[in-house]
């Protein structure tokens, strides 16, 4: 229970719907330097929202700290992906490596069945005992893009009590039962990086870094940088370079501090890997898989082919060019609304 | 059915206290300062009160000023006292490692504005060694204040021999006896000590009352000023009706401590003894010292502390990982620290407190519990990476 609007009613379904339900909340950072340092959720003002609507649904209430393991697994993932010219994806990781794995571990130690959370997106179970994930229903919300690692286990394990309702549907719910949360904005940022200051946080976290060049495509050098962290695929403000046409970033080389700035053209690119790959059903196909990939959470899945290369590694190839395909992101490949797996675009071979 | 076993971060309001605050509300709204019967009845209730309080700790009654609870009592002896000798030259505070935290934080404040104070080890018994403190008292010490029992593993400290010694070198001495009201008796004048701490809620009383007791003669400039109530030295209208349950629960803990002091050590005894033998890797922690009879903290290794109280509390039981006052940190407890456990020990343990009315099935049912949530932690492996 994140003290949001989504958890919340999550909470209240199961309730309603006859669960021997339990709220937990996790604590991901030194809460006495809350308010300076952090966004947008999981603050301390969101435990208290959690605690007060698990209150008024009559339901136990825990916060389990998970500091360290957040610092460790996912700030520290964040700010290395950064200085390493990738563009990360911190949601994913919280949930693979914190909500998945160690919150329903402690789940199951308090002798709970299921971990349900608020997340718009769906999993069924077929016949055979297999389960499988699907987009929230409603697609403005659908989160199932970050939740592509989950594994058979973990889906046995999982319940999403919202993926089926609109947003509004869930905040008329939220507000017939008189939720205090009801009305709660939604959080669109990374929690831990206030005012969506990337840079900041890696500078913050990790000072020692080197400013380098900026260069074209052609590698004439164009202009000077403080950081590659500075940068994602795609950019197209704030490079700080003078041209005739637009500039935009099209690749960041972390080893030789280099900014690659081109024409839009140069940002396209129907080619990429990725690595870490995870297969919802658990097991990669045999071969070259006909399917849809998004290569961000706000990418209109893109049809492509994707070839299993390797143990957790896979090719995609798209039918046509994309735009800024950003190592360190995600790439989820989908049939329809059905998740079939995903991994983590891998960086192009140094040029 | 549920279990509370957390006595040092809350005791239950005893029905008699309970009742007696209802009845003060009701009818004892005056101010006990006016002059009229409504204040003199009020007045009266607070004499009855502050006489049982001095009662329950062989004191006399004009020596008990009531405070918000034990953390304020703290405050007030420490900072009054330091203020006070300030000007004699003595600037140094001197105290335990295991000191709670009202202690601790207020010798920190003290710390950063020039006092120098000194945090005395205690070993793996969890009780310190008079000899160590006396190594570090000198001319130069205002105020030497050692806890009577610690809230985290129960450990009785050697405060009279402590006192004999800041007595000797011209400082005064504190003690925080909030953990020994109600488990141990408490003699002021065998202790010596100069000030002493009360926290109402420990022994059945209601929350936000407390006392500071000074030993008569004793000067500290007031920490509250306005009206004279508590003769000047902490102004502001009293809270007769909480004030009165102080004095009905003080009055309640002395009459029964001499039976429920043996009958909270020996359920005690019991867990400790059942937990060990049955659990493998389950380790009592600084149980050799002298403890106050309802307290033990013990490590179950490879389980995480919150992990256990969580899932105890699911089972219907209420203890706590330690101080209730430093939940919500990551913050490993200073005082497992202090007695040098390991860090795996420490963010393992769990502390049970008891209280007069805990049952012998009470702690039945809290080692079967204990017993079957360490085995599914353990099962996941620990729960937690």
């Amino acid at each position: 229970m994140s003290g949001g609007v989504d958890s919340s009613v999550a909470a209240a379904l199961l309730v309603e719907g006859g669960y021997d339900v339990v709220g937990v909340s996790m604590q991901l950072y030194d809460q006495e330097q809350g308010d300076a340092r952090f966004g947008t959720c999981c603050t301390i003002d969101d435990l208290h929202d959690a605690r007060r609507v698990a209150a008024a649904l009559g339901i136990p209430h825990y916060i389990v700290n998970l500091e360290r393991r957040f610092e460790e697994v996912v700030v520290g993932n964040f700010v290395r992906e950064y200085a390493a010219g990738r563009t990360p994806i911190p949601c994913a990781h919280c949930n693979s490596e914190l909500k998945f794995s160690t919150l329903v571990e402690q789940a199951l130690g308090f002798d709970a069945t299921h971990v349900a959370t608020g997340h718009y997106a769906r999993v069924t179970r077929d016949a055979d005992g297999r389960f499988r994930l699907w987009r929230g229903a409603d697609t403005r919300k659908d989160q199932a893009f970050f939740l592509f690692a989950l594994t058979q286990a973990q889906l046995s394990r999982v319940m999403f009590p919202v993926g089926h309702l609109a947003k509004d549907e869930v905040r008329r719910i939220a507000q017939a039962r008189g939720l205090a949360v009801a009305d709660k904005p939604d959080s669109q940022e990374i929690c831990f990086v206030p005012d969506g200051d990337y840079a900041a946080v890696v500078d913050r976290l990790l000072p020692a870094r080197r400013a380098g060049l900026i260069v074209d495509v052609a590698g004439r050098v164009v202009g000077r940088h403080d950081g590659v962290h500075h940068f994602t695929i795609g950019q197209r403000k704030g490079l700080g370079v003078a041209s005739a046409e637009p500039l935009f970033v099209v690749r960041l080389d972390a080893g030789r501090q280099l900014v690659t700035v081109g024409p839009r053209a140069a940002v396209d690119s129907t080619r990429c890997a990725a690595t870490g790959v995870n297969w919802i059903s658990g097991a990669a196909p045999g071969g070259p898989l006909r399917a849809e990939a998004q290569i961000r959470h706000r990418h209109a899945a893109a049809a492509a082919t994707v070839e299993p290369i390797a143990d957790g590694r896979v090719t995609i190839a798209f039918d046509a060019p994309q735009t800024a395909v950003t190592p360190g992101q995600a790439v989820v490949f989908y049939r329809g609304d059905e998740v079939l797996g995903g991994g983590w675009i891998d960086s192009p071979p140094s040029a | 059915m549920r279990i509370y076993l957390d006595y040092n971060a809350s005791a239950p309001v005893r029905d008699e206290v309970a009742d007696a605050v209802s009845a003060a509300m009701r009818t004892r709204f005056g101010n006990a300062s006016s002059v009229h019967r409504f204040g003199q009845e009020a007045k009266t209730a607070l004499d009855e009160a502050r006489t049982a309080v001095a009662a329950l700790i062989g004191a006399d009654a004009p020596e008990i000023v009531f405070t918000s609870g034990g953390t304020e009592s703290d405050n007030a002896a420490i900072r009054g006292v330091a203020h006070a000798l300030e000007a004699k030259g003595r600037r140094r505070l001197v105290a335990t490692a295991i000191e709670h935290e009202a202690v601790r934080a207020t010798l920190h404040a003290l710390d950063r504005r020039g006092w120098r104070t000194t945090l005395v080890p205690v070993g793996s018994t969890g009780v310190v060694d008079p000899a160590a403190i006396e190594r570090v008292i000198d001319d130069q010490t205002a105020l030497v204040s050692v806890m009577l029992a610690n809230n985290e593993i129960g450990t009785i400290q050697p405060v009279a021999a402590i006192a004999a010694m800041a007595r000797a070198h011209g400082a005064l001495m504190h003690t925080d006896a909030v953990q020994g009201a109600g488990r141990i008796p408490i003699r002021v004048k065998e202790l010596g000590v100069d000030l002493l701490s009360l926290s109402g809620h420990k022994f059945g009383g209601p929350k936000g009352v407390g006392v500071l007791w000074m030993r008569r003669g004793l000067s500290i400039d007031p920490w509250a000023t306005g009206g004279r109530q508590e003769r000047g030295r902490r102004a502001g209208t009293e809270n007769v009706p909480a004030l009165e349950g102080l004095g009905v629960a003080a009055r309640m803990a002395r009459q029964e401590l001499a039976d429920a002091g043996p009958r909270m050590a020996a359920l005690r005894d019991r867990l400790d003894t059942e937990l060990v033998a049955r659990i493998p890797g389950a380790a009592v922690n600084a149980g050799s010292g002298p403890r106050v009879p309802n307290t033990t903290n013990v490590s179950f290794e490879g389980v995480e502390g919150e992990s256990l109280v969580i899932g105890l509390d699911l089972e219907g039981i209420a203890v706590s990982t330690g101080s209730a006052c430093s939940s919500g940190t990551l913050e490993p407890s200073h005082v497992l620290r202090a007695i040098g456990l390991t860090p795996h020990r420490v963010q393992s343990a769990i502390r049970f407190s008891l209280g007069p009315s805990t049952t012998a099935g009470d702690i039945d049912q809290t080692i079967d519990a204990v017993a079957r949530v360490v085995g599914r932690l353990r099962a996941l492996g620990g729960g937690r990476g």
